[in-house]
């Protein structure tokens, strides 16, 4: 099946060609055929969905002004709060967890006329990097189901991926959007620190965290921005309309940038496999037949990257996810002999294996004597990181390199080693250290037809450039319109 | 007073002859009043129903974030300085980390490092009239967590109305050396708080809880012992604040006595009050090694505070309970007492200051102030400036009593009248009710005539002369005032009353 991208379903839902009932239905009709195999949803609101898209449709026929998304099924990631159904973050401990909110990217959703078809698997918590970490189920690539769809945001990349929502919010602290974007073969943009709310994101990283969406198409990806970002007074982080504001991501989209500089490192890009180096450098030389040059930058804290990425973020996750204690929500061991029990033994259960090592990580990492030798030093660590792309965007526009090591790994392929996997997100994490936004787009295949994704970054609040960068590669090539062969 | 001491004295010369310094450092816990919670907007509500003041952020929910409440910043800043603080310029926001089951994220969010004021120093009025100085270490802003209730059988529950509520916290050096000296200070904590409106101070809603830290440096044969420190945990009234820590300063010279032990690394210990047993009960033995994994909250933005914010909040500032009180005894002439009636709540200092500026005569103004004021305010349960009496009229009563319009007697039937009738004019009620004091000689002249005319008898003794002579006098002077209900002029009447006499 040929998807429309989401604004052309928007475009002929608002004119009437489709109606968002049909859209919405097919969508439906794709997933029962579809997500017994790839598992990409978590729960999904066939109802609800469907209601909504008539009464959308019945707006549209009164002539009602609509928004942004009118009528297009899109898929929300299970570690945002929905007051609809659960919200379950992967986790036995929310399994039957009812949110009293929403989180305001719902609410935004919402506001925009989108249909909410469903709520995606991810790696508990949002740790990891296949989402063979969910504590539900698991989600399989579209484009090899004996593979993973990488991870955290697995279930919105593969949902995408096959067709099975038009587009998706993932959210993203080390990669977690960008990866298993490039793994599927979709767009995914990380948004900078700031640019999109976290209210109702259930936090893994604070710091770190960031909402972003995923799509088939660079256009689909500024639709979606514009339609989520912008200053939430209920999230002191979100950046102020003042010092940046939400500019209109669509405006100038197809309007190339002149005389554009990428920055490269190519000692970084050596440390992929050679296929992925191949496409890398082949979409660099397409950008070059577009106009650009490449500036060889310097960024020499980035080794550092992943090393102080586990302890900042671990350490925020320890005690972000110390609410989970079976006391006031979520999962309570059955029969605790006294309330210190109620804590250990509800978590012990509640938690899987790699929530249980980061809060661990986390909590040593915050422990007095300690503090000053890990945490501490990870902060300093961090804030190198962030000086090294400071100074390298003196000298370029944006930054080019992979976004994964290697193509879609095998599943179980890496479940044994913790580390191996935390190293699949080398060219991912600095980013969330420095705050900026960062985006894949897909630029190739290696010769097991799975996709590789070009990840492309630019300074703090600089999407809109950003967006106008990836297009401008989008409009070059045809990658982006490959389709995995799971719905032929 | 004397206090009953549990446990057996076992020489009680022993204890008097030893020589030893008493030293109390207090952290105090001063709820604010702002609207709402100190990082949501649920308001602030005392005594609700369980569990009706409550949001996700402060019930812990996944997802939610704080965000912080300004006037609870602005508050603990001009808290801070009147605490004699320096005020940071950038302070930030830390999570304080442990389980209990009131405490919904498990972490607390609190200030570590960079608390909001630091250094300062508050004076306490002594016994003798002077000021103490005491040091302030720190004053930080937190959120208060909720409250258990073991009151279901056998389940606990648990309210989270008061979850999220703003708490500063006082944190002073170890510089008081008696109990009274701690209770002198966390009154005038109260009193200025109370003035600059940041809280209530309501002690019995627990607005303001206090947690001493006590020892004792004991010399014996010239040698120094300290004494394990000892913390009481969460007292709610002066009373016991006060009866906690001269139990401790007792029980601990006995367990030295008893032990000889002395304050090493750990030995601190934790104890609650007793209110019903007036002890102190061990709650902790040795001060458990508590790694709260302190660590800055990445959902909250630094606070960064810019001079010109520093001067507004300055501009906010007023006198100080101590410094008007010392004042009123300069300026006025006050007794220490009345000047601590006068400042002891900030609606009060300033009727009084308003009352002499009006032209009141501050003697005068004090005295009504502070006996009919005072009494039936205390019976309306309301302020002085809701008693609706205007400072301007309460000076023009003063003024007329100096000059002698009218007399202290006629003054309270003036008064009492006022309180029903505010807007009338004192001298218009004196007119209306005939309380007009009486200092025409010629009318009075026509009173004393009669009166010395009806008494021959003291008037006889008066001129006997000898003991009798004095009181004869005074009972003539007590029927003129009869005769006149009050309103004669002693001074002029008296006088007439001797020139009569003599003649």
């Amino acid at each position: 099946m040929d998807l429309l991208s989401a604004r052309q379903l928007r475009d002929k839902i608002k004119n009437r060609e489709i109606s968002s009932v049909s859209a919405t239905k097919a969508i439906f009709e794709c997933i029962a055929k579809v997500e017994p195999t790839i598992g990409a949803y978590i729960s999904t609101f066939e109802g609800e969905a469907i209601q909504k898209a008539a009464e959308i449709d019945k707006r549209i026929a009164a002539g009602e002004k609509m928004g942004r998304l009118a009528g297009v099924p899109i898929a929300v990631k299970d570690n945002m709060c929905t007051t609809f159904g659960t919200t379950t973050c992967a986790s036995k401990i929310l399994a039957n967890f009812h949110a009293p909110y929403n989180a305001t990217v719902v609410e935004k959703l919402l506001a925009a006329d989108a249909v909410i078809v469903g709520k995606t698997n991810l790696d508990e918590f949002a740790m990891g990097s296949s989402t063979e970490n969910s504590g539900l189920k698991q989600t399989v690539n579209p484009w090899d189901t004996t593979r993973v769809p990488g991870g955290s945001s697995g279930g919105s990349t593969a949902a995408v991926a096959a067709g099975l929502c038009y587009a998706a919010l993932g959210s993203d602290t080390g990669g977690s959007i960008r990866q298993p974007a490039s793994l599927c073969g979709v767009v995914g943009l990380k948004p900078t620190y700031g640019r999109v709310s976290r209210y109702g994101l259930v936090a893994y990283g604070s710091s770190l965290d960031q909402i972003g969406p995923v799509t088939q198409t660079v256009e689909d990806c500024a639709l979606m921005l514009n339609v989520i970002a912008g200053h939430d007074p209920a999230d002191s982080t979100s950046v102020d309309e003042k010092t940046a504001p939400a500019g209109d991501y669509l405006a100038k989209l197809d309007e190339p940038i002149k005389g554009l500089r990428i920055g490269i490192a190519p000692h970084f890009n050596a440390g992929a496999d050679e296929q992925v180096r191949k496409a890398i450098d082949e979409a660099l030389k397409t950008y070059k037949n577009l106009g650009a040059t490449l500036i060889e930058i310097d960024m020499p804290h980035f080794d550092y990257a992943i090393a102080a990425y586990y302890m900042v973020a671990t350490a925020e996750a320890s005690s972000n996810l110390a609410r989970y204690d079976g006391v006031h929500y979520g999962y309570r061991t059955p029969n605790p002999n006294d309330y210190i029990e109620v804590y250990t033994k509800s978590r012990a259960e509640g938690f899987g294996k790699e929530v249980k090592r980061r809060i661990m990580l986390g909590t040593y990492a915050l422990s007095s004597g300690y503090y000053d030798a890990y945490y501490l030093k990870a902060l300093k660590v961090r804030n190198l990181i962030r000086g090294d792309f400071v100074k390298a965007f003196e000298k370029c526009d944006c930054i080019m390199m992979p976004v994964s090591p290697t193509t879609a790994f095998k599943i179980g392929e890496k479940t044994d080693d913790p580390l191996k996997m935390y190293l699949s997100d080398i060219y991912t994490i600095a980013v969330n250290l420095a705050g900026i936004p960062g985006i894949s787009i897909p630029c190739g295949f290696d010769d097991k037809n799975l996709p590789i994704g070009l990840q492309i970054l630019s300074p703090a609040f600089g999407e809109e450039k950003l967006l106008r960068v990836a297009r401008m590669f989008e409009t070059a090539t045809d990658w982006h319109k490959k389709r995995p062969a799971i719905n032929e | 007073m004397k206090r009953q001491l549990i446990g057996i004295r076992k020489d009680r010369r022993l204890m008097s002859k030893l020589d030893y310094k008493v030293l109390v450092g207090l952290e105090i816990h001063v709820q604010l009043y702002t609207r709402t919670k100190m990082f949501c907007g649920c308001e602030l509500a005392f005594g609700a129903e369980p569990n009706s003041r409550v949001c996700p952020v402060c019930l812990g929910m996944p997802g939610s974030l704080p965000v912080m409440n300004r006037q609870a910043v602005e508050f603990s800043m001009l808290a801070g300085l009147a605490l004699n603080c320096q005020i940071a310029q950038f302070t930030k926001w830390d999570r304080k980390s442990y389980y209990y089951p009131d405490l919904p994220k498990n972490y607390q969010i609190s200030q570590y490092d960079l608390p909001l004021a630091l250094n300062g120093f508050l004076e306490i009025p002594m016994a003798d009239g002077s000021l103490k100085k005491i040091r302030i270490r720190r004053a930080h802003l937190e959120e208060d967590a909720g409250k258990n209730l073991h009151t279901a059988g056998n389940f606990s529950q648990v309210d989270l109305n008061r979850a999220g509520t703003p708490l500063l916290e006082i944190v002073t050096e170890p510089d008081m050396e008696a109990a009274a000296e701690v209770r002198a200070l966390a009154e005038e904590l109260q009193r200025i708080v109370r003035y600059l409106g940041v809280s209530e101070a309501d002690m019995q809603k627990g607005h303001m809880r206090f947690e001493p830290n006590v020892n004792l440096i004991i010399t014996r044969n010239g040698q120094e012992f300290k004494t394990p420190i000892v913390e009481v945990k969460n007292l709610n009234s002066f009373r016991a604040l006060e009866n906690s820590i001269n139990y401790e300063i007792e029980r601990q010279l006995e367990r030295f006595l008893e032990t000889g032990e002395t304050m090493e690394m750990g030995n601190k210990s934790t104890r609650g009050w007793d209110d019903a047993k007036e002890a102190t009960v061990l709650q902790r033995e040795k001060e458990e090694a508590h790694d709260y994994r302190y660590f800055p909250d990445p959902d909250l933005v630094p606070v960064r505070v810019s001079e010109q914010q520093l001067n507004e909040i300055k501009s906010r500032l007023c006198e100080l309970p101590s410094k008007k009180r010392l004042r009123y005894i300069k300026e006025y002439g006050l007794s220490d007492y009345d000047a601590g009636v006068l400042t002891e709540m900030r609606a009060t200092a300033e009727f009084f200051e308003a009352a002499v500026k009006a032209g009141g005569e501050p003697k005068r103004v004090c005295n009504i102030i502070t006996k009919e004021y005072s009494r039936e305010a205390n019976e309306r349960n309301c302020t002085i400036p809701e008693l609706g009496v205007s400072p301007g009229k309460t000076a023009e009563l003063s003024k007329m009593i100096v000059i002698g319009t009218v007399s202290a007697t006629a003054a309270t039937s003036i008064i009492s009248i006022m309180f029903k009738s505010p807007e009338q004019e004192p001298e218009q009620i004196a007119h209306e009710h005939n309380l007009l004091q009486k200092s025409d000689a010629g009318e009075l002249e026509g009173i004393i005539d009669e009166v010395l005319k009806n008494n021959q008898q003291a008037v006889d003794d008066f001129k006997a002369g000898g003991k009798k002579s004095g009181k004869a006098r005074g009972f003539l002077l007590g029927q003129v005032m009869q005769k006149t209900k009050g309103t004669a002029n002693p001074k002029v009447a008296g006088e007439i009353l001797d020139r009569k006499l003599s003649q």
